[in-house]
């Protein structure tokens, strides 16, 4: 059981003055497995995956990746260690080509294997573009192009990263349903070679694609299980519906 | 497509050398000077842009590298018979070293404190250079003595009275430094460097230290800037607290800005024109002052990219 364990986090807070964001949290995530993290608005939700990415400095608990202590690891060593983050608000690079903007990941990537090069480096940018469909666009401005293909880009980026946990950040806000769909068929493929965190307030898109939940509210873990688990617990409809 | 770019690019910079180098047959005594010193001058817009094109990064006190370089060497010459190449290499050496210093502590800040931190730090060097005056000779400055005017390097005797040696020296380091700049800048470094410029976060959270990134870009633009500077105090015989003033930082930025910013030769293109421009009005009127900064306020009003930055946004996508 405990081999099988990707990340986790013991205790793990974050106060900003009396606000506690994230409340003592003891997280456990398997290898492989496709984590849903929800709860209302300002739930800590943002918070705690910025904390597991390292973007923030935890007050209080430990987090542990790989059986290593990851805590006090600054962000792009733990980015070198496999945890990749998608921001929530577009993060690209406006001003360059796409094949630049996944090229900087490849090229952060790479640097695990000594003696690569730049053809290294556009090999996988195409095998990145193409997971996401944006082969055709490598050489547009990433700025020009519609909302829904900054968004796949963002995720090549993730994607070439080659990262061991895909932290992605709301990913389907502001897309079409359409877009929505093959989304979902797209971190679906993602969860064969990599463990994916997902942040989402779109619920079917939750239920279709999560293994398991986890609920959030007031920065503690509300609920955790399946998505049918979910749907029938009282103390998230509660929450969520603020009854009760 | 990007091979044929590349050779495109190179033919470029061989050409704005090899241009330089045949122009100084032509060119009559004043122009030749001009443009020996024009040339020292475009190295250490080079270096500036190095930070400020590149890394995005605004100092306003870059004139403590170029004056550490240009004391670092006058000083060891001076006091020293260490010869004129060994104080050339001091100069730099104290460049490098102020730069990571200032570095280490001005890169905590980012934005307009950085600015502010960058020209505290250039009042502070101008400032130690008058406090010591009994050695600096900050107000009237050192002259080079007779000892500092020539020497023997590698079986060559270079004579700095000389003004076709100095030109060419001049366009020598010139050329080591366009080089330097164009293969850091269009390798995997400079991608990075872009990279921070244009998003600083997404950059860390792709997993680069871009602390370390922004602090290697800051030496490399200190020590060129701190190059030209040994070779300006060298060369021309005269080290002086003027070349600490924040004019001097203010004139980096206005080369670099007019010529482009973020483009390999720009700062080379800003010098030359900008010097020229402050040389002929100040044939017509003592508020030279006025021109460059009526230029300045102009050049980021209308013409934020400057003229080879404009060029490569309209016509010449190749341009590095």
């Amino acid at each position: 059981m405990a081999s099988v364990s990707l990340l986790s986090t013991k205790g793990l807070s974050r106060h900003f003055g009396g606000l506690k964001a994230v409340d003592n949290v003891d997280f456990t995530m398997r290898e492989g497995e496709i984590r849903a993290l929800i709860g209302p608005n300002g739930a800590g939700k943002t918070t705690f995956v910025s904390l597991l990415a390292g973007r923030i400095a935890p007050s209080a608990g430990s987090i542990e990746f790989l059986g290593k202590d990851i805590t006090n690891l600054p962000a792009h060593k733990r980015v070198r260690d496999g945890i990749a983050y998608t921001f929530q608000i577009t993060s690209i690079y406006p001003t360059l080509t796409v094949f630049d903007n996944v090229a900087l990941s490849a090229q952060s990537a790479l640097r695990r294997h000594p003696r690569s090069n730049q053809s290294d480096i556009a090999e996988k940018v195409h095998e990145a573009l193409g997971r996401v469909g944006l082969e055709d666009r490598k050489g547009e401005k990433a700025g020009t192009m519609a909302y829904g293909h900054q968004r796949l880009l963002e995720v090549a980026m993730g994607l070439a990263l080659e990262p061991k946990l895909l932290i992605l950040d709301e990913p389907t806000q502001g897309l079409s349903d359409s877009e929505i769909e093959s989304f979902c068929r797209l971190v679906k493929e993602i969860a064969t070679s990599a463990t994916v965190l997902l942040i989402e307030h779109n619920m079917p898109v939750v239920m279709q694609l999560a293994d398991t939940i986890t609920v959030l509210n007031h920065g503690q873990i509300l609920a955790e299980g399946s998505p049918s688990d979910i749907r029938a617990n009282a103390a998230v409809q509660a929450a969520y519906l603020g009854t009760g | 497509m990007r091979s044929e770019n590349t050779i495109r690019v190179i033919a470029l910079h061989v050409g704005v050398l090899a241009a330089l180098f045949l122009v100084q047959f032509v060119l009559p005594d004043y122009h030749h000077l001009a443009l020996t010193r024009v040339m020292l001058l475009a190295i250490y817009a080079m270096g500036y842009n190095m930070l400020f094109g590149y890394t995005g990064l605004l100092s306003l006190g870059h004139a403590m590298f170029f004056a550490a370089g240009l004391y670092g060497a006058g000083m060891t010459a001076y006091y020293t018979d260490l010869g004129v190449p060994l104080a050339f290499v001091i100069g730099i050496i104290c460049g490098a070293a102020l730069s990571l210093v200032i570095g280490v502590i001005a890169l905590r800040t980012t934005g307009v404190a950085f600015m502010i931190v960058t020209m505290m730090f250039g009042q502070v060097a101008y400032l130690t250079i008058t406090y010591f005056t009994d050695y600096t000779r900050g107000e009237e400055g050192l002259t080079m003595p007779t000892s500092a005017r020539s020497f023997d390097l590698l079986g060559l005797h270079v004579d700095l009275t000389n003004a076709v040696q100095r030109y060419n020296l001049a366009l020598g380091l010139l050329a080591l430094t366009l080089l330097v700049i164009f293969v850091v800048v269009r390798g995997p470094i400079g991608r990075v460097l872009i990279a921070i410029r244009e998003n600083e976060t997404r950059t860390l959270m792709l997993g680069f230290d871009t602390f370390r990134m922004k602090l290697g870009a800051l030496v490399l633009s200190g020590t060129i800037s701190a190059m030209a500077g040994a070779a300006y105090g060298l060369m021309f015989a005269y080290v002086g607290a003027t070349f600490a003033t924040i004019q001097y930082s203010i004139e980096a930025l206005l080369f670099t800005l007019l010529g482009g910013a973020g483009t390999i030769l720009g700062p080379l293109l800003g010098s030359i024109l900008m010097f020229y421009i402050i040389d002929i009005t100040s044939e017509y009127t003592q508020a030279y002052l006025l021109v460059t900064g009526v230029a300045l306020v102009v050049l980021v009003l209308f013409f934020p990219k400057g003229i080879l930055g404009t060029i490569r946004e309209r016509w010449l996508s190749w341009l590095p």
